[in-house]
Protein backbone atom coordinates (compact mmCIF):
# COMPACT_ATOMS: atom_id res chain seq x y z
CA UNK A 1 0.00 0.00 0.00
CA UNK A 2 1.15 3.28 -1.17
CA UNK A 3 2.18 6.40 1.40
CA UNK A 4 0.35 8.71 -0.25
CA UNK A 5 -2.39 10.91 1.24
CA UNK A 6 -5.30 10.08 -1.11
CA UNK A 7 -4.68 6.87 -3.23
CA UNK A 8 -6.85 7.37 -6.42
CA UNK A 9 -5.45 3.54 -7.35
CA UNK A 10 -6.61 2.37 -4.18
CA UNK A 11 -10.12 4.27 -5.20
CA UNK A 12 -10.14 2.82 -8.73
CA UNK A 13 -9.91 -0.70 -7.55
CA UNK A 14 -12.49 -0.14 -4.90
CA UNK A 15 -15.17 2.16 -6.81
CA UNK A 16 -17.41 -0.72 -9.15
CA UNK A 17 -18.28 -2.09 -5.74
CA UNK A 18 -18.97 1.19 -4.28
CA UNK A 19 -21.50 2.30 -6.81
CA UNK A 20 -23.22 -1.22 -6.69
CA UNK A 21 -24.06 -0.07 -2.82
CA UNK A 22 -25.17 3.22 -4.66
CA UNK A 23 -27.33 1.66 -6.50
CA UNK A 24 -28.98 -0.21 -3.60
CA UNK A 25 -29.22 3.13 -2.19
CA UNK A 26 -31.21 4.34 -5.11
CA UNK A 27 -33.54 1.66 -4.87
CA UNK A 28 -34.45 1.77 -1.23
CA UNK A 29 -34.53 5.13 -1.66
CA UNK A 30 -37.51 5.37 -4.41
CA UNK A 31 -39.43 1.86 -3.00
CA UNK A 32 -39.70 3.71 0.23
CA UNK A 33 -40.39 7.46 -1.12
CA UNK A 34 -43.54 5.52 -3.44
CA UNK A 35 -44.56 3.91 0.22
CA UNK A 36 -43.99 7.40 1.80
CA UNK A 37 -45.87 9.21 -0.64
CA UNK A 38 -49.07 6.58 -0.40
CA UNK A 39 -48.64 5.87 3.44
CA UNK A 40 -48.69 9.64 4.29
CA UNK A 41 -51.53 10.11 2.55
CA UNK A 42 -53.76 7.77 3.69
CA UNK A 43 -52.40 8.88 7.15
CA UNK A 44 -53.51 12.54 6.28
CA UNK A 45 -56.35 11.18 5.08
CA UNK A 46 -56.92 9.37 8.23
CA UNK A 47 -56.33 12.26 10.54
CA UNK A 48 -59.07 14.67 8.93
CA UNK A 49 -61.78 11.77 9.12
CA UNK A 50 -64.78 13.07 10.92
CA UNK A 51 -64.74 9.97 13.30
CA UNK A 52 -62.97 10.51 16.09
CA UNK A 53 -61.72 6.86 16.80
CA UNK A 54 -60.21 6.75 13.33
CA UNK A 55 -58.58 10.33 13.51
CA UNK A 56 -57.19 10.03 16.61
CA UNK A 57 -55.43 6.96 17.08
CA UNK A 58 -54.01 7.91 13.65
CA UNK A 59 -52.88 11.08 14.87
CA UNK A 60 -51.28 9.24 17.80
CA UNK A 61 -49.11 6.82 15.75
CA UNK A 62 -47.94 10.19 13.64
CA UNK A 63 -46.50 11.88 16.58
CA UNK A 64 -45.21 8.76 18.12
CA UNK A 65 -43.70 7.31 14.96
CA UNK A 66 -42.78 11.01 14.72
CA UNK A 67 -40.88 11.55 17.90
CA UNK A 68 -38.58 8.33 17.78
CA UNK A 69 -35.83 7.61 16.07
CA UNK A 70 -35.43 5.82 12.55
CA UNK A 71 -32.51 3.59 13.90
CA UNK A 72 -34.84 2.76 16.85
CA UNK A 73 -37.60 1.67 14.44
CA UNK A 74 -35.54 -0.29 11.98
CA UNK A 75 -34.06 -2.28 15.04
CA UNK A 76 -37.71 -3.19 15.89
CA UNK A 77 -38.51 -4.10 12.46
CA UNK A 78 -35.38 -6.19 11.85
CA UNK A 79 -35.47 -7.84 15.54
CA UNK A 80 -38.89 -8.06 16.86
CA UNK A 81 -41.21 -8.95 14.00
CA UNK A 82 -39.51 -11.73 13.06
CA UNK A 83 -40.05 -13.13 16.79
CA UNK A 84 -43.63 -13.31 15.98
CA UNK A 85 -43.43 -14.94 12.71
CA UNK A 86 -42.96 -11.98 10.65
CA UNK A 87 -39.41 -12.57 8.89
CA UNK A 88 -38.49 -10.76 5.62
CA UNK A 89 -34.73 -9.78 3.90
CA UNK A 90 -33.61 -6.99 5.58
CA UNK A 91 -33.60 -4.83 2.51
CA UNK A 92 -37.76 -5.01 2.43
CA UNK A 93 -37.67 -4.37 6.14
CA UNK A 94 -35.56 -1.65 6.01
CA UNK A 95 -36.99 0.11 3.06
CA UNK A 96 -40.54 -0.43 4.53
CA UNK A 97 -39.42 1.32 7.77
CA UNK A 98 -37.49 4.18 6.55
CA UNK A 99 -41.09 4.38 4.21
CA UNK A 100 -43.23 4.05 7.06
CA UNK A 101 -41.44 6.68 9.19
CA UNK A 102 -40.73 9.74 6.88
CA UNK A 103 -44.78 8.69 5.65
CA UNK A 104 -45.07 10.59 8.90
CA UNK A 105 -43.74 13.40 7.84
CA UNK A 106 -45.05 13.71 4.31
CA UNK A 107 -48.51 13.23 5.97
CA UNK A 108 -48.35 16.67 7.49
CA UNK A 109 -47.24 17.66 4.26
CA UNK A 110 -50.40 16.65 2.64
CA UNK A 111 -52.03 17.68 5.69
CA UNK A 112 -51.01 21.72 4.90
CA UNK A 113 -51.95 21.38 1.82
CA UNK A 114 -55.28 20.01 1.59
CA UNK A 115 -56.01 22.80 4.58
CA UNK A 116 -54.60 25.26 2.03
CA UNK A 117 -57.60 23.98 -0.38
CA UNK A 118 -60.54 26.79 -0.38
CA UNK A 119 -63.65 26.22 1.65
CA UNK A 120 -65.68 27.29 -1.63
CA UNK A 121 -64.55 24.33 -3.79
CA UNK A 122 -65.51 21.65 -0.99
CA UNK A 123 -68.61 23.53 -1.01
CA UNK A 124 -69.52 23.44 -4.69
CA UNK A 125 -68.50 19.96 -4.47
CA UNK A 126 -71.51 19.13 -2.15
CA UNK A 127 -73.56 21.09 -4.72
CA UNK A 128 -72.89 19.59 -7.21
CA UNK A 129 -73.93 16.67 -5.43
CA UNK A 130 -70.38 14.66 -5.79
CA UNK A 131 -69.72 11.63 -3.88
CA UNK A 132 -67.07 11.78 -1.71
CA UNK A 133 -64.68 9.93 -4.05
CA UNK A 134 -65.54 12.34 -6.60
CA UNK A 135 -64.56 15.16 -4.60
CA UNK A 136 -61.32 14.38 -3.27
CA UNK A 137 -59.91 12.54 -6.37
CA UNK A 138 -61.57 14.93 -8.87
CA UNK A 139 -61.67 18.02 -6.92
CA UNK A 140 -59.06 18.48 -3.48
CA UNK A 141 -56.47 16.31 -4.66
CA UNK A 142 -55.39 17.45 -8.00
CA UNK A 143 -54.96 21.42 -6.68
CA UNK A 144 -53.64 20.29 -3.64
CA UNK A 145 -50.73 18.39 -4.33
CA UNK A 146 -49.17 19.93 -7.21
CA UNK A 147 -48.04 22.62 -4.42
CA UNK A 148 -46.50 20.19 -2.16
CA UNK A 149 -44.21 18.78 -4.68
CA UNK A 150 -41.12 20.91 -3.37
CA UNK A 151 -41.77 19.75 -0.21
CA UNK A 152 -42.03 16.26 -0.92
CA UNK A 153 -38.93 16.72 -3.08
CA UNK A 154 -37.26 17.93 0.24
CA UNK A 155 -37.58 14.85 1.71
CA UNK A 156 -36.62 12.69 -1.23
CA UNK A 157 -33.11 14.11 -1.10
CA UNK A 158 -33.01 13.57 3.12
CA UNK A 159 -34.53 9.97 2.73
CA UNK A 160 -31.73 9.22 -0.01
CA UNK A 161 -29.17 10.42 2.89
CA UNK A 162 -31.21 8.84 5.75
CA UNK A 163 -31.35 5.50 3.72
CA UNK A 164 -27.82 5.19 5.32
CA UNK A 165 -29.32 4.28 8.65
CA UNK A 166 -30.31 0.88 6.65
CA UNK A 167 -26.73 -0.55 6.84
CA UNK A 168 -27.42 -1.19 11.12
CA UNK A 169 -29.35 -3.65 9.98
CA UNK A 170 -26.97 -5.30 7.33
CA UNK A 171 -28.62 -3.79 4.28
CA UNK A 172 -25.78 -3.87 1.92
CA UNK A 173 -25.98 -0.26 0.51
CA UNK A 174 -23.78 2.56 -0.06
CA UNK A 175 -22.22 3.26 3.64
CA UNK A 176 -22.39 -0.66 4.58
CA UNK A 177 -20.04 -1.39 1.48
CA UNK A 178 -17.79 1.75 2.27
CA UNK A 179 -17.51 0.14 5.75
CA UNK A 180 -16.55 -2.90 4.19
CA UNK A 181 -14.17 -1.88 2.08
CA UNK A 182 -12.37 0.44 4.37
CA UNK A 183 -12.20 -2.78 7.46
CA UNK A 184 -10.78 -5.16 4.73
CA UNK A 185 -7.95 -2.66 4.22
CA UNK A 186 -7.60 -0.75 6.88
CA UNK A 187 -7.96 2.28 5.20
CA UNK A 188 -10.82 4.01 5.87
CA UNK A 189 -10.33 7.71 4.07
CA UNK A 190 -10.81 6.77 0.68
CA UNK A 191 -13.86 4.82 0.91
CA UNK A 192 -15.39 7.19 3.30
CA UNK A 193 -14.87 10.24 1.31
CA UNK A 194 -15.72 8.90 -1.86
CA UNK A 195 -19.41 7.46 -0.11
CA UNK A 196 -19.70 11.31 1.24
CA UNK A 197 -18.71 12.60 -2.46
CA UNK A 198 -21.41 10.48 -4.22
CA UNK A 199 -23.99 11.25 -1.27
CA UNK A 200 -23.29 14.68 -1.93
CA UNK A 201 -23.27 14.20 -6.26
CA UNK A 202 -26.60 12.94 -6.35
CA UNK A 203 -28.51 15.28 -3.44
CA UNK A 204 -27.08 18.46 -4.38
CA UNK A 205 -27.82 19.20 -7.70
CA UNK A 206 -31.77 17.47 -6.16
CA UNK A 207 -31.75 20.24 -3.68
CA UNK A 208 -31.26 22.47 -6.44
CA UNK A 209 -33.81 21.12 -8.93
CA UNK A 210 -35.97 21.74 -5.28
CA UNK A 211 -35.47 25.28 -4.92
CA UNK A 212 -36.36 25.92 -8.51
CA UNK A 213 -39.65 24.00 -7.79
CA UNK A 214 -40.33 25.84 -4.81
CA UNK A 215 -39.53 29.31 -6.95
CA UNK A 216 -41.80 28.64 -9.55
CA UNK A 217 -44.72 27.17 -6.96
CA UNK A 218 -44.01 30.14 -5.29
CA UNK A 219 -44.36 33.22 -8.17
CA UNK A 220 -47.91 31.57 -8.64
CA UNK B 1 -69.84 26.14 24.01
CA UNK B 2 -67.45 25.97 22.02
CA UNK B 3 -64.85 26.26 24.84
CA UNK B 4 -65.45 23.17 26.50
CA UNK B 5 -65.87 21.62 22.70
CA UNK B 6 -61.87 22.88 21.76
CA UNK B 7 -60.88 21.48 26.00
CA UNK B 8 -62.49 17.71 24.88
CA UNK B 9 -60.95 17.84 21.96
CA UNK B 10 -57.80 18.93 23.31
CA UNK B 11 -57.80 16.18 26.23
CA UNK B 12 -58.79 13.43 23.80
CA UNK B 13 -55.51 14.37 21.60
CA UNK B 14 -53.87 13.48 24.79
CA UNK B 15 -55.95 10.70 25.88
CA UNK B 16 -54.89 8.84 22.80
CA UNK B 17 -51.37 9.15 22.90
CA UNK B 18 -51.34 7.92 26.97
CA UNK B 19 -53.59 4.90 25.80
CA UNK B 20 -50.85 3.88 23.29
CA UNK B 21 -48.42 4.07 25.63
CA UNK B 22 -50.55 1.93 27.78
CA UNK B 23 -50.60 -0.20 24.96
CA UNK B 24 -47.22 -0.10 24.90
CA UNK B 25 -46.93 -1.18 28.45
CA UNK B 26 -49.32 -4.09 28.11
CA UNK B 27 -47.57 -5.86 25.10
CA UNK B 28 -44.58 -5.20 27.46
CA UNK B 29 -46.72 -7.04 30.19
CA UNK B 30 -48.04 -9.66 27.98
CA UNK B 31 -44.37 -9.96 26.51
CA UNK B 32 -43.30 -11.04 29.93
CA UNK B 33 -46.01 -13.02 31.10
CA UNK B 34 -45.45 -14.96 27.97
CA UNK B 35 -41.76 -15.18 28.04
CA UNK B 36 -41.43 -14.84 32.37
CA UNK B 37 -38.09 -13.64 32.72
CA UNK B 38 -36.19 -14.70 36.04
CA UNK B 39 -35.58 -11.36 37.41
CA UNK B 40 -38.11 -8.79 38.31
CA UNK B 41 -40.36 -6.97 35.33
CA UNK B 42 -37.96 -3.90 35.74
CA UNK B 43 -34.33 -4.63 35.87
CA UNK B 44 -33.53 -3.24 32.48
CA UNK B 45 -34.79 0.16 32.75
CA UNK B 46 -31.32 0.91 35.24
CA UNK B 47 -29.64 -0.32 32.60
CA UNK B 48 -31.30 1.84 29.81
CA UNK B 49 -31.34 4.97 32.02
CA UNK B 50 -27.47 4.55 32.68
CA UNK B 51 -27.78 4.98 28.65
CA UNK B 52 -30.08 7.89 28.80
CA UNK B 53 -27.43 9.63 30.89
CA UNK B 54 -25.51 9.29 27.80
CA UNK B 55 -28.40 10.58 25.06
CA UNK B 56 -29.00 13.80 27.15
CA UNK B 57 -25.07 14.59 27.65
CA UNK B 58 -25.04 13.96 24.03
CA UNK B 59 -28.23 16.04 23.11
CA UNK B 60 -27.14 18.94 25.36
CA UNK B 61 -23.23 19.42 23.96
CA UNK B 62 -24.16 18.48 20.54
CA UNK B 63 -27.08 21.56 20.91
CA UNK B 64 -24.16 24.03 21.98
CA UNK B 65 -22.04 23.49 19.66
CA UNK B 66 -24.42 23.02 16.55
CA UNK B 67 -25.92 26.56 18.40
CA UNK B 68 -22.44 28.02 18.55
CA UNK B 69 -21.89 26.76 14.66
CA UNK B 70 -24.96 27.92 13.09
CA UNK B 71 -24.59 31.52 14.53
CA UNK B 72 -21.15 31.90 13.41
CA UNK B 73 -21.83 29.81 10.03
CA UNK B 74 -25.22 31.57 9.78
CA UNK B 75 -23.92 35.41 9.84
CA UNK B 76 -20.57 34.48 7.84
CA UNK B 77 -22.94 33.71 5.10
CA UNK B 78 -24.96 36.71 5.01
CA UNK B 79 -21.19 38.32 4.90
CA UNK B 80 -20.78 40.98 2.51
CA UNK B 81 -17.36 38.94 1.89
CA UNK B 82 -17.05 36.93 -0.73
CA UNK B 83 -13.96 34.28 0.68
CA UNK B 84 -15.95 34.50 3.71
CA UNK B 85 -19.35 33.21 2.33
CA UNK B 86 -18.10 30.67 -0.09
CA UNK B 87 -15.78 28.59 2.08
CA UNK B 88 -18.93 28.88 5.01
CA UNK B 89 -21.20 27.96 1.85
CA UNK B 90 -19.29 24.89 1.08
CA UNK B 91 -18.97 23.99 5.05
CA UNK B 92 -22.69 24.09 4.98
CA UNK B 93 -23.68 22.25 1.50
CA UNK B 94 -21.40 19.26 2.27
CA UNK B 95 -22.59 18.64 5.69
CA UNK B 96 -26.33 18.80 4.32
CA UNK B 97 -25.79 17.13 0.90
CA UNK B 98 -24.06 13.89 2.72
CA UNK B 99 -25.52 11.79 5.21
CA UNK B 100 -24.66 12.24 9.24
CA UNK B 101 -23.96 8.80 9.35
CA UNK B 102 -20.96 8.78 6.89
CA UNK B 103 -19.61 12.42 8.12
CA UNK B 104 -20.31 10.19 11.99
CA UNK B 105 -18.04 7.11 10.62
CA UNK B 106 -15.69 9.42 8.38
CA UNK B 107 -14.85 11.69 11.94
CA UNK B 108 -14.72 8.20 14.11
CA UNK B 109 -12.77 5.93 11.37
CA UNK B 110 -10.76 8.14 9.31
CA UNK B 111 -9.41 10.70 11.57
CA UNK B 112 -7.59 8.60 14.32
CA UNK B 113 -5.54 6.83 11.12
CA UNK B 114 -2.73 8.59 9.16
CA UNK B 115 -2.13 11.26 7.94
CA UNK B 116 -4.49 12.90 9.97
CA UNK B 117 -3.50 11.13 13.35
CA UNK B 118 -5.95 12.41 15.38
CA UNK B 119 -7.78 10.09 17.89
CA UNK B 120 -10.85 10.57 19.45
CA UNK B 121 -13.38 9.33 22.33
CA UNK B 122 -16.47 8.08 20.21
CA UNK B 123 -18.61 10.96 22.43
CA UNK B 124 -16.17 13.61 21.06
CA UNK B 125 -16.58 12.00 17.57
CA UNK B 126 -20.57 12.34 18.51
CA UNK B 127 -20.51 15.21 19.52
CA UNK B 128 -18.56 16.86 16.83
CA UNK B 129 -20.54 14.90 13.83
CA UNK B 130 -24.21 15.98 15.96
CA UNK B 131 -22.71 19.66 15.76
CA UNK B 132 -21.19 20.12 12.59
CA UNK B 133 -24.32 18.21 10.64
CA UNK B 134 -27.53 20.25 12.64
CA UNK B 135 -25.23 23.06 12.87
CA UNK B 136 -25.34 23.47 9.08
CA UNK B 137 -28.83 23.07 8.69
CA UNK B 138 -29.19 26.07 11.82
CA UNK B 139 -26.77 28.28 9.62
CA UNK B 140 -29.45 28.04 6.82
CA UNK B 141 -32.03 28.96 9.44
CA UNK B 142 -29.79 31.96 11.13
CA UNK B 143 -29.23 33.12 7.32
CA UNK B 144 -32.85 32.91 5.94
CA UNK B 145 -34.24 34.90 9.34
CA UNK B 146 -31.57 37.88 8.93
CA UNK B 147 -32.62 37.90 5.31
CA UNK B 148 -36.12 38.62 5.80
CA UNK B 149 -35.72 41.55 8.45
CA UNK B 150 -36.76 44.07 5.97
CA UNK B 151 -33.84 46.19 4.85
CA UNK B 152 -35.25 49.15 5.98
CA UNK B 153 -34.56 48.11 9.53
CA UNK B 154 -30.78 48.09 8.23
CA UNK B 155 -31.02 51.34 6.32
CA UNK B 156 -32.26 52.88 9.50
CA UNK B 157 -29.94 51.80 11.99
CA UNK B 158 -27.00 52.78 8.97
CA UNK B 159 -29.09 56.11 9.54
CA UNK B 160 -28.52 56.57 13.04
CA UNK B 161 -24.93 55.78 12.63
CA UNK B 162 -25.13 52.56 14.37
CA UNK B 163 -21.68 49.89 14.32
CA UNK B 164 -22.41 47.04 12.63
CA UNK B 165 -22.11 45.09 16.20
CA UNK B 166 -24.54 47.47 17.81
CA UNK B 167 -26.70 47.13 15.09
CA UNK B 168 -26.64 43.33 14.94
CA UNK B 169 -27.01 43.66 18.73
CA UNK B 170 -29.88 45.83 19.16
CA UNK B 171 -31.86 45.45 15.58
CA UNK B 172 -31.27 41.97 13.99
CA UNK B 173 -30.54 39.48 16.82
CA UNK B 174 -33.77 40.48 18.47
CA UNK B 175 -36.19 40.33 14.94
CA UNK B 176 -34.34 37.42 13.89
CA UNK B 177 -34.48 35.28 16.90
CA UNK B 178 -38.52 35.45 16.74
CA UNK B 179 -38.46 33.43 13.31
CA UNK B 180 -35.10 31.40 14.64
CA UNK B 181 -36.90 29.68 17.65
CA UNK B 182 -39.69 27.44 15.98
CA UNK B 183 -36.96 25.78 13.45
CA UNK B 184 -34.07 25.61 16.17
CA UNK B 185 -36.71 23.90 18.32
CA UNK B 186 -37.45 21.54 15.93
CA UNK B 187 -33.29 21.00 14.81
CA UNK B 188 -33.14 19.88 18.44
CA UNK B 189 -35.54 17.38 18.23
CA UNK B 190 -34.07 16.19 14.98
CA UNK B 191 -30.27 16.22 16.99
CA UNK B 192 -32.33 14.31 19.55
CA UNK B 193 -33.38 11.72 17.38
CA UNK B 194 -29.68 11.35 15.60
CA UNK B 195 -28.30 10.88 18.59
CA UNK B 196 -28.82 6.85 18.36
CA UNK B 197 -26.66 6.65 15.68
CA UNK B 198 -23.21 7.02 17.99
CA UNK B 199 -24.55 3.43 19.20
CA UNK B 200 -23.18 2.27 16.16
CA UNK B 201 -19.59 3.81 16.96
CA UNK B 202 -19.94 1.92 20.18
CA UNK B 203 -20.68 5.47 22.25
CA UNK B 204 -22.90 3.32 25.47
CA UNK B 205 -26.27 5.46 24.76
CA UNK B 206 -30.18 4.39 24.70
CA UNK B 207 -29.87 2.32 21.60
CA UNK B 208 -26.37 0.84 22.65
CA UNK B 209 -27.31 -0.54 26.13
CA UNK B 210 -30.24 -1.88 24.50
CA UNK B 211 -28.26 -3.53 21.64
CA UNK B 212 -26.32 -4.84 24.24
CA UNK B 213 -29.25 -5.73 26.63
CA UNK B 214 -30.40 -7.86 23.14
CA UNK B 215 -27.45 -9.56 23.23
CA UNK B 216 -27.16 -10.15 26.77
CA UNK B 217 -30.64 -10.95 27.96
CA UNK B 218 -32.78 -10.99 24.91
CA UNK B 219 -36.00 -10.54 25.56
CA UNK B 220 -36.11 -8.48 22.15
CA UNK B 221 -39.48 -7.18 22.24
CA UNK B 222 -39.59 -5.45 25.95
CA UNK B 223 -36.31 -4.30 25.46
CA UNK B 224 -36.84 -2.00 22.17
CA UNK B 225 -40.55 -1.45 23.16
CA UNK B 226 -38.90 0.50 26.62
CA UNK B 227 -36.36 2.44 24.60
CA UNK B 228 -38.78 3.90 21.92
CA UNK B 229 -41.05 4.93 24.75
CA UNK B 230 -38.12 6.89 26.20
CA UNK B 231 -37.16 8.68 23.18
CA UNK B 232 -40.82 9.39 23.04
CA UNK B 233 -40.90 10.92 26.56
CA UNK B 234 -37.90 12.72 25.56
CA UNK B 235 -39.10 14.42 22.44
CA UNK B 236 -42.78 14.81 22.78
CA UNK B 237 -42.15 17.70 25.76
CA UNK B 238 -39.57 19.09 22.93
CA UNK B 239 -42.62 19.43 20.52
CA UNK B 240 -44.95 20.92 22.34
CA UNK B 241 -42.41 23.49 23.20
CA UNK B 242 -42.00 23.79 19.50
CA UNK B 243 -46.04 24.29 19.01
CA UNK B 244 -46.14 27.07 21.80
CA UNK B 245 -43.33 29.08 20.10
CA UNK B 246 -45.06 28.85 16.78
CA UNK B 247 -48.10 29.81 18.55
CA UNK B 248 -46.66 32.84 20.63
CA UNK B 249 -45.16 33.73 17.13
CA UNK B 250 -48.32 34.34 15.32
CA UNK B 251 -49.78 35.67 17.89
CA UNK B 252 -46.55 38.48 18.12
CA UNK B 253 -46.97 39.22 14.32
Amino acid sequence: MSEQFFDWEYVISFMPKLLEGLVVTIEVTIVAFILAAILGLLMALGRRSSNPWIAQPIGALVEFIRSTPLLVQLFIFFYVLPRYGLRMPAFIVGTIALGLHYGTYTSEIYRAGIDAIDRGQWEAARALNFSPVRTWVGIVLPQAIPPMIPALGNYLVAMFKESAQLSAITVVELTLTARTIGTQSFRFLEPFTMAGVLYFLISYPSSLVVQRLEKRYAGK
Amino acid sequence: MPNEDHLLVKIRNYAFLVIGLLAIGIAIGVELTVNPPETAPFDLLPILLRGLAVTIELTLLGAALALVVAIVAGVARSSGHIIVRTITGFYVEVFRGTSILVQLFWIFFVLPLPPFNLSLTPLQAGVLALGLNVGAYGAEVVRGAIGAIPSGQIEASIALNMSPGLMMRRVIIPQAMVRILPPFGNLLIELLKATSLVSLITLSDVTFQGLALRQSVGRTTEVFLLILVIYFLLAYPLTLGVRWLERQRQWAT
